[in-house]
Formats: structure tokens, sequence, C-alpha cells
């Protein structure tokens, strides 16, 4: 009897305590959504100002109060912006010199980091040292040197400065890309090698389709940096025509009257390929960044 | 100097000799792999490096030959340059600013989206977003975020009574302007933080919750001294990345008002690119590349005394 009654309230308070920790838990989810929403929006403002100024009436720009979303949205602003500024131009600059950094980047960085990853000689380590010491090496040290070599060469004005760094393989991706080899095992080079196949066969026959993934994050930054860099092509660059989208963007101010409606909509549409490779590429992106975090 | 250099040369030989044929065709696709990186280290690394070096003793306007002028670029720097010193100042300063808010702010960025709670991916993608925007792109946003008459933020101060700065166009507020901007980005610490919180073993925690160990306790005594390696990381990165502060200033304040945004880069972008001081603006980014380094071998150094490794 008196054990039974001591079993039932232990039973109660276990379901109490339990009903209370779940409640906890909900409270402790709702707090933490509301908090993280409010955070969202607060951050998204800035774009969101921008979408909802880009199709606005130029009378409604400075209205005050402002309104926060248009009430007749002028999707013909997107059309304006387009006929006004070489804005398809220089996308399409932008769009070349991703493409070509890309295909520089995909010919070399798997080469150095194939030798980095799979063959032993001497000073190996030091120079392996020496790469990475390159990382953190800022990159405004360099532009007075190679602006004076450039011009020797005749290749002031052309894409070539921004073109042919890629070329000879990036630190950071060389870095990330031997980390990947050396994943890879030794038994399918081995097994290659007995049927035959010479390094760079084994190169282009096996290590490079397993590659796929550390590939893609070399896509995926070379992509975000070069649609972004800036100081660069203004330094190598003279010709209005042939500005990628950064340089060209950052001039708008300058060269046209103010119309803060089509600037936002240039804007938004100049970051907009950004956001889709960022949408399809997010774990590409992030891991890549974590992995320097890690191993850094 | 001579002696260990003459001795290495026979040693290498020897080992090469040494090594068999198959060694030795190893090392040599091995080299041959590694080839073009090191064309491009000679070429995008150490010449320009060295030319540096070289033109800052030089007096030079890129079209006639460099006039060798000693340490007269760097007693020039460092005795009478008004702007040298304002740049210095501002940079300093957006540094002091922006570097310590980014560094927390992105911690408990990161310990949020840590939380185990469904969705928490939709929220790292959006926070992540501004990191990924060009810096042009964000500054032309800015700019018209911040509109002291019909700006968002303004507006949005209006409503509580409170009447809002003039934001980029005021001499006091410019400066903290680009600093607040620039944690606009912190999404981008936030994910390198929360990569190094995934990595603290799950088994830490859970035996420093059968011995009793608070919320508090165990982000005192676990999660900071586990994260301090990415911290040690991340604060080396953004140093060296809020020392290069430039894009901001170039589009939205053209180092104005007053200079107050001039930052260290900039200057070094106008003497070099439309002034062509060549000469004196490579003392200048051998002084920056010396500031920068300096910081960081500052922060290696003290790192043994907080940053915890495992083994």
């Amino acid at each position: 009897m008196r054990t039974d009654g001591r079993t039932q309230t232990i039973q109660e308070q276990l379901q109490r305590s339990a009903a209370r920790r779940r409640l906890g838990r909900i409270i402790g989810h709702a707090v933490v959504y509301a908090l993280m929403i409010f955070l969202a929006l607060l951050f998204m403002l800035p774009i969101f100002w921008m979408a909802s100024t880009s199709l606005k009436m130029p009378r409604e720009i400075f209205a005050w109060p402002p309104d926060w979303i248009p009430s007749a949205p002028q999707w013909g602003n997107y059309a304006e912006a387009f006929g006004k500024y070489p804005l398809a131009r220089y996308m399409l600059n932008s769009a070349f010199l991703v493409v070509a950094n890309i295909i520089g980047g995909l010919v070399s960085v798997p080469v150095i980091a194939y030798g980095f990853a799979r063959f032993e000689f001497p000073f190996k380590h030091a120079l392996f040292l020496l790469m990475l010491s390159t990382m953190m090496v800022p990159g405004h040290i360099k532009l007075i040197p190679m602006f004076w070599l450039y011009s020797r060469l005749d290749m002031i004005d052309t894409y070539w400065p921004l073109i042919l760094p890629a070329f000879f393989g990036n630190p950071f991706f060389i870095f990330l890309m031997t980390q990947y080899i050396r994943t890879i095992p030794h038994d399918l080079d081995d097994a290659a090698r007995i049927d035959g196949a010479g390094a760079w066969d084994i190169l282009y026959r096996i290590i490079i389709p397993l590659c796929r993934p550390a590939l893609t994050v070399v896509v995926v930054f070379t992509f975000v940096w070069v649609w972004n860099d800036f100081l660069e092509p203004i330094i190598f660059l003279r010709d209005w025509d042939s500005y990628p989208i950064s340089v060209g963007l950052a001039f708008f101010q300058g060269r046209y009257s103010v119309e803060w409606h089509l600037f936002m909509g240039a804007t938004l549409v100049s970051i907009l390929p950004i956001l889709v490779v960022y949408f399809f590429a997010q774990k590409h992106l992030i891991g890549g960044l974590a992995s320097i975090g890690i191993k850094g | 100097m001579a002696r260990p250099h003459q001795a290495q040369v026979p040693f290498m030989l020897a080992q090469w000799r040494q090594m068999s044929s198959q060694e030795r065709r190893d090392a040599k696709t091995g080299y041959l792999a590694l080839s073009p990186w090191m064309v491009g280290f000679i070429i995008f690394y150490a010449f320009p490096i060295v030319a540096t070096l070289y033109f800052s003793f030089t007096q030079w306007t890129l079209v006639d030959q460099p006039i060798w002028i000693g340490l007269d670029n760097y007693v020039r720097m460092f005795t009478r340059d008004p702007l040298f010193v304002s740049s210095l100042k501002a940079t300093t300063l957006f540094v002091a600013l922006s570097l310590p808010l980014k560094l927390v702010l992105g911690l408990m960025l990161a310990l949020l989206l840590n939380l185990k709670i469904p969705g928490m991916n939709f929220f790292r993608t959006v926070f992540f977003i501004p990191a990924v925007i060009s810096g042009v792109a964000v500054s032309l946003m800015w700019i018209w975020f911040l509109q002291p008459d019909t700006g968002v933020v303004n507006t949005l101060l209006s409503y509580v009574g409170v009447k809002g700065p003039y934001w980029f166009w005021d001499l006091n507020w410019a400066l903290p302007s680009v600093a607040i901007m620039s944690i606009w980005k912190v999404g981008g610490a936030a994910i390198i933080y929360l990569a190094g919180l995934q990595n603290i073993p799950a088994h830490l925690y859970e035996a420093a919750e059968i011995d009793g160990a608070g919320k508090q306790r165990r982000f005192w005594r676990i999660t900071l001294p586990l994260l301090t390696p990415t911290l040690f990381f991340q604060l080396i990165i953004e140093l060296i990345d809020a020392f290069k502060i430039f894009t901001e200033a170039f589009v939205i304040t053209k180092g104005g008002p007053l200079k107050a945004t001039y930052f260290f880069l900039y200057y070094f972008y106008e003497e070099a690119f439309r002034n062509f001081n060549m000469g004196y603006a490579s003392a200048l980014a051998l002084f920056l590349l010396a500031v920068i380094m300096g910081c960081t071998v500052f922060v290696y150094r003290t790192s043994g005394r907080w940053v915890f490794y495992e083994n």
C-alpha cells in the first residue's frame, strides 16, 4: 500500500517534470525562433529596401514617410536600367573573366596539387610551406611592380593581368586540392600503374574524376572572387567598355544622373548571378570556407 | 653563409645519386607538376616583393627612370606627411572599431546558428548572404539604406522620436558608419566559427552535463577553450582584411568628409595610380605590409597563452 503510493507519486513527479521540460523546450524554441526571425529580418533589410526602391516610381523615391512596398511595382524600371546603362555589357565582361579564371584554375590547380600529394622529392615540404605562406601576402604589395611589368608587356587595358595569374595556381586552391587528393586511396593509383598507366594517365583518368567536390569548390570560389573583384580591375583596365560589373557599377554615381530607383535595380541585377551560384553551391562554399578555418 | 651553401650542393647531388631510378623519375614528375606554381611564385610573389622594396628607395613616376634617393621616402613618411598620419589614424580606428565587434558578434551568431533546431539551415543561408555580395554592391545598397532623409534607418529612428545622424556624410559618423556596414558581413565569420563549434566532440558536453556543469560553465570551460584555434585563425584573417579596407571608402565617401575615411590603402592607391608617385607609394605599400605582418606575428606570439590545442 505504502510502496504503491510512493511509486505513484514518483511517476507523477516524473510525468510532471517531463511535461515541464517539454513546455520549457517549446518556450525555448519559440524564443530562439523569434530572435532568429527578428535578426534575419534586420539583416535582410538593406536588400529588401534595395528591391523595394528598384520598383518605385521616381516621385515615390523621396516621399515622406517612405512607402515600404511600392503601390504599383514598376517592372519597367529594369528595362530602363538595362537601356540606360551598359549593364549587360559589364556583366558579359565579368562572365568572360569568370570563365577564363575558372579554366585557368581547373587547368593548373589539379596538376600542382597532384605533384604535392603524390610524389616524393627533395624540398617538397619547404616548397609546400612557401606556397602556404604566399596565402598571407596582401595583394596590394604586388600592384606597382605588376603594373610596371604589364605596361612593359603592353598588357594594360587588356584582360591578361586579370586572367594570367589563375593559370599558375591559386595557393588556397592548391592547398585544398592537395589535402583532397591525399584522401584518395593509393591502391587505385597502384592498380592503374600495374596496368601500365603513366603518371599523367593516373591524374586525368583516376584522380581528377574523383576530385569533383574539390573542383566544385574551385569553380564556386573563383566565380565569387572574380565577379566581386574591384581593386585589380580599376588599376589594370582603362577603357569604360571593358569594365567588369563591380567596377562599372561603382562609377554609376559619377557618370550618370542620380536615379536611385534605377541604381538599385542595377545593383540588384549585379548580385543576382552570385545569389544563384550561392543558393546552388552553398554546401561547397561553406564547406570550403570551413575547411580553411579548421586546417588554417 | 657560403659554407653551408657549398656543403649543400654536393649533399643534394649525393642524395640524388642515392635515389633509385624509380625515385628519380617520381621526383622529376613531381617537379614538373609543380613547375607552373614555381614560375607563378617567381612572377607574382618573389619579383613584386623584391621590386617594391627597390622602388621604395627611389623617386619614380613610371614614365622616367627610377632615381635612387636612399631613405628619403621613409624620412618623408615618418616626419612630414600629414596624410600618412591621418590615413594611418583612420585605418587604425576602423580596425579597432570593427574587429572586436565582428569577432564577438560573429561568435554570438554562430552559437545561435549551432542550436539544434529544425529550420536552422534556412537561417544559415540568410545570414551568409551579405558575405558573398561584392563590396561595391554592398556600398551602393548602404548609401541608400543610410540616407539621412529618407533612408530606412533614419525613418525607423524617427518613429521612436530620434533624429538620426547624417551617417556617411557626417564628419564624426562616417567612419563608424563604414564599420557598421562591415559588420553586416559578420555571417562570413560566423560560418567559420560554426565549423569550429561542430568540431567540438559531443562527449565532452555529455560528460560535463553528468558532472552537473550548467550551460554557462560549459560555454566557458569547454566551448570557448576548444574554439580558440578557430578564434585565432579568424582574428588573423579579419585583421588583415580590416587593414585593407578600400572599396567602401572609394565608392561611398571618396575618403571624406574631410579625410575622415581616407584609409591607408586609399592613400596608397591615389599616390600610385592617380599621382604616379610610384617610389613613395611603394614605401607606403611596404609600411602597410610591415604593419600587417607585425600584428600577425604579435598575435601569433601571444597565441601560446590563450590558444588551446588538444594535442
